[in-house]
């Protein structure tokens, strides 16, 4: 008998994974943004439960501010896939004055998400969110579990987790609690790359190498074509036309575009295998402090 | 940089470390990270920064592993963290699981799905207690592969006679265990690096392989890819629709379990026991995604049609009808205590997780404890406190189907779930089933 390969062990765990979720609770969720991530789990989610459909629906946190690809994308997707889709609006907590938009030009609604994702979570009774979150994206994430508690403020605590052995993952919780599940627990980013080009998924062309107008803010290429990123006025002739691509796909304020002629697939896997700067390097949202993501993730962010 | 593995031909290894306060297990970690370039520049630029604000003489690898606030702050590792490398010839995954007093809970919980574990030993120190502990544990998670790796050899002058007696220290007290892992001892330096992915020109009379051509190599095979056809049932895929499928034609009457194969090879026409109701029937087809396979095999997900309409559901078990599989409402199991806050004592009632099945379970008898430092079974204190070891007697309110664990460890392991708080409180492994009530020390084979 030969041996399986790792994408093989890495595809029937993740779908062992959504299947536990899907017996396991009452009103689970996935949580899609139209990043790679998301796109690999909800694929893996068709696969787990072909040939019905999925038995629940994709939930996007919409924040205001998505490149149009993006949307264009998520709506060709969901149709694919015969999904549902579900919207949560960061918009509309802005205006039903729950939060309150940030300030500055480095002003970005990826912190408001967690009030728009635990509201929608309530409205809905949600139980159990999946999340594409992967071990080796930051150091936070690496102490996640598959299946991970939150009480019923949504918050996590990072030293009372349940430990998790050989296959058994518990998902017993009080009324009000939920559970935030991450089937791409162990994949690294050149796992999804190369499931990507094993499984032929198409991506949003933001992935791709293309023109953009271009401005460098602490290091970072911040999109300046959709206007969503207000620039400072010493900073408008500074904006360049540039070929690049997305390393990751999220709010538009804070995704940071690396210089790349990468086109195809190929040509990404090969270039993701030389970088030198892990993904979230591109990552505003984490630059914040040392451990930003720790201080996101205890307040209920994905 | 993230090494390209050629997807269609690399293996995945799983290994877990072990090793006691300052035995240099995160830097170990880290230097195999670092010197198989797994490392990014902005991780390693965050830790030296890290490591100048702490004043550390050197860059310390360690700040690599250890991620949260505290962790960062006090120095130490508090929970599991899961890291991922690749070289060429192999994707690894390190369960690396902290030293301090927790270690018992966390090292389990690491072993639990690992094929390897690291025992680190520091040269100056050789075997000690927590040395025979992670051992211990290391055979009773039935971990097949040990690496014992002697480290801080620039300590004491990379001496082959310090070393050879350590291993055979630790050799002697292996012997004595119930279950012996295959061991490779290595002589190292994580600090600097010797033996850990290059040979170390201070330690010409070591012929052996460096620690990370080890792991490259090691052939690992889990029991359970060998062993009897067990498919435990997650979910039921009924469509309930009258589309038709390009691949698997009308959906009307479509039935499939769905499941991941626990152990053993099923084919299409194989005669089958479907538990609970322990009714036969044959495999009709077996369906991914991408349509119908020649056979299912271990670790992988599939969804199962059957020839008969059987009662079948979550927490059933599909086995191979000539490889039967055990039934009982009673059994033996070694469990390890995981709570603080509460005991566990005789008659002590829970949710019991095994395979997907989930019934509630009384504890009947506490049989014994292990003292994990000399191996003794003790039957003086018969409650179970945070870290304990032992063996317990289980009743269930339904029969579950399972294995010993020696045999397999997805079907012979559980949990116990705590019903106030829903945490999960013990691992356990199961020994032998009691078969009739009236015959509990007939010795039972399985």
């Amino acid at each position: 008998m030969s041996a399986i390969t790792h994408l093989q062990f890495l595809e029937s765990e993740a779908i062992y994974i959504l299947r536990e979720t899907a017996a396991q609770f009452q009103k689970p969720a996935l949580l899609f943004s139209g990043g790679k991530d998301s796109i690999v789990m909800a694929w893996l989610a068709r696969k787990a439960f072909y040939p019905s459909k999925l038995p629940f629906p994709l939930l996007h946190v919409d924040t205001g501010h998505n490149f149009p690809e993006a949307m264009i994308y998520r709506d060709w997707f969901v149709n694919e896939i015969g999904a549902k889709l579900t919207v949560g609006s960061v918009q509309k907590s802005i205006d039903d004055g729950k939060v309150q938009e940030e300030k500055g030009h480095n002003a970005s609604r990826n912190k408001l998400q967690t009030v728009t994702l635990l509201d929608t979570i309530e409205e809905n009774q949600y139980d159990a969110c999946l999340g594409g979150g992967r071990r080796d994206e930051e150091k936070a994430r690496a102490k996640e579990r598959f299946f991970s508690h939150r009480d019923e403020f949504g918050q996590w605590d990072p030293k009372n987790q349940r430990p998790e052995l050989w296959n058994i993952f518990n998902g017993r919780k009080h009324f009000g609690e939920h559970f935030r599940v991450f089937p791409l627990s162990n994949w690294t980013e050149m796992d999804i790359w190369q499931y990507i080009r094993q499984e032929e998924i198409p991506l949003p062309s933001l992935y791709f190498s293309h023109q953009r107008k271009i401005i460098e803010r602490h290091g970072q290429l911040l999109d300046a074509s959709t206007g969503i990123i207000p620039l400072l006025d010493e900073e408008i002739p500074k904006v360049k036309e540039m070929t690049i691509r997305f390393r990751t796909v999220g709010d538009a304020t804070c995704t940071g575009a690396v210089e790349s002629t990468a086109s195809t697939i190929d040509e990404i896997v090969a270039e993701v295998a030389a970088a030198r700067q892990t993904e979230r390097g591109t990552r505003a949202d984490d630059k914040r402090s040392e451990t930003a993501m720790e201080d996101r993730k205890k307040e209920g962010y994905f | 940089m993230d090494v390209l593995v050629n997807p269609t031909e690399s293996s995945l290894l799983r290994f877990t470390t072990a090793g006691s306060v300052d035995d240099g297990k995160s830097t170990l970690i880290g230097r195999l990270l670092y010197d198989s370039k797994s490392i990014f520049e902005d991780q390693l630029l965050a830790v030296e920064e890290s490591s100048k604000r702490r004043g550390d003489a050197h860059v310390n690898l360690a700040l690599l592993t250890d991620g949260l606030r505290a962790e960062r702050e006090q120095g130490i590792t508090i929970d599991v963290a899961y890291r991922y490398f690749a070289t060429p010839k192999r994707k690894f995954i390190i369960a690396d699981t902290p030293g301090h007093i927790q270690y018992t809970r966390n090292m389990v919980t690491g072993a639990s799905t690992a094929d390897l574990a690291i025992i680190l030993i520091d040269a100056r120190l050789g075997v000690i207690e927590q040395t025979m502990r992670h051992t211990y544990l290391a055979s009773l998670l039935r971990i097949g592969h040990v690496v014992l790796a002697v480290n801080k050899m620039d300590l004491v002058d990379f001496d082959q006679a310090v070393y050879d007696r350590i291993v055979a220290e630790y050799m002697a007290f292996t012997a004595g265990l119930e279950y012996v892992p295959q061991i490779r001892p290595i002589p190292i330096s994580a600090l600097n690096g010797d033996n850990v992915v290059d040979h170390s020109t201070k330690t010409p009379w070591y012929v052996g392989p460096s620690l990370l051509e080890h792991l490259e190599t090691v052939q690992v095979k889990p029991e359970s890819v060998t062993g009897a056809a067990r498919f435990p049932v997650q979910w039921v895929i009924r469509p309930i629709s009258d589309q038709t499928d390009a691949k698997l034609g009308n959906l009307h009457d479509y039935r499939g379990f769905a499941g991941r194969v626990a152990g053993g090879t099923f084919c299409p026409g194989d005669e089958v026991v479907v538990h609970p109701s322990a009714m036969n029937s044959k495999i009709v087809g077996i369906h991914t995604f991408s349509g119908e396979e020649k056979e299912a095999i271990s670790q992988l997900s599939y969804s199962i049609t059957l020839a008969d309409e059987i009662d079948t559901s979550r927490g059933g078990m599909i086995v191979r009808a000539d490889q039967p599989i055990q039934s009982a409402h009673e059994f033996d199991a070694m469990i390890c205590w995981f709570a603080d806050k509460k005991t566990l004592k005789p008659r002590g009632k829970f949710h019991l997780r095994h395979t997907t099945n989930d019934v509630r379970a009384v504890v009947t008898e506490v049989l014994y404890k292990v003292n994990i430092s000399t191996l003794e079974k003790s039957q003086e204190v018969l409650e179970f406190g945070l870290n304990d070891i032992g063996c317990i007697r289980v009743r269930t309110s339904a029969p579950i189907f399972f294995d010993a664990y020696s045999e397999n460890r997805i079907t012979g392991s559980f949990v116990l779930v705590d019903e106030q708080t829903n945490n999960t409180v013990a691992a356990g492994m199961i020994l032998k089933p009691i078969v009739d009530a009236f015959e509990e020390d007939a010795e039972v084979t399985i």
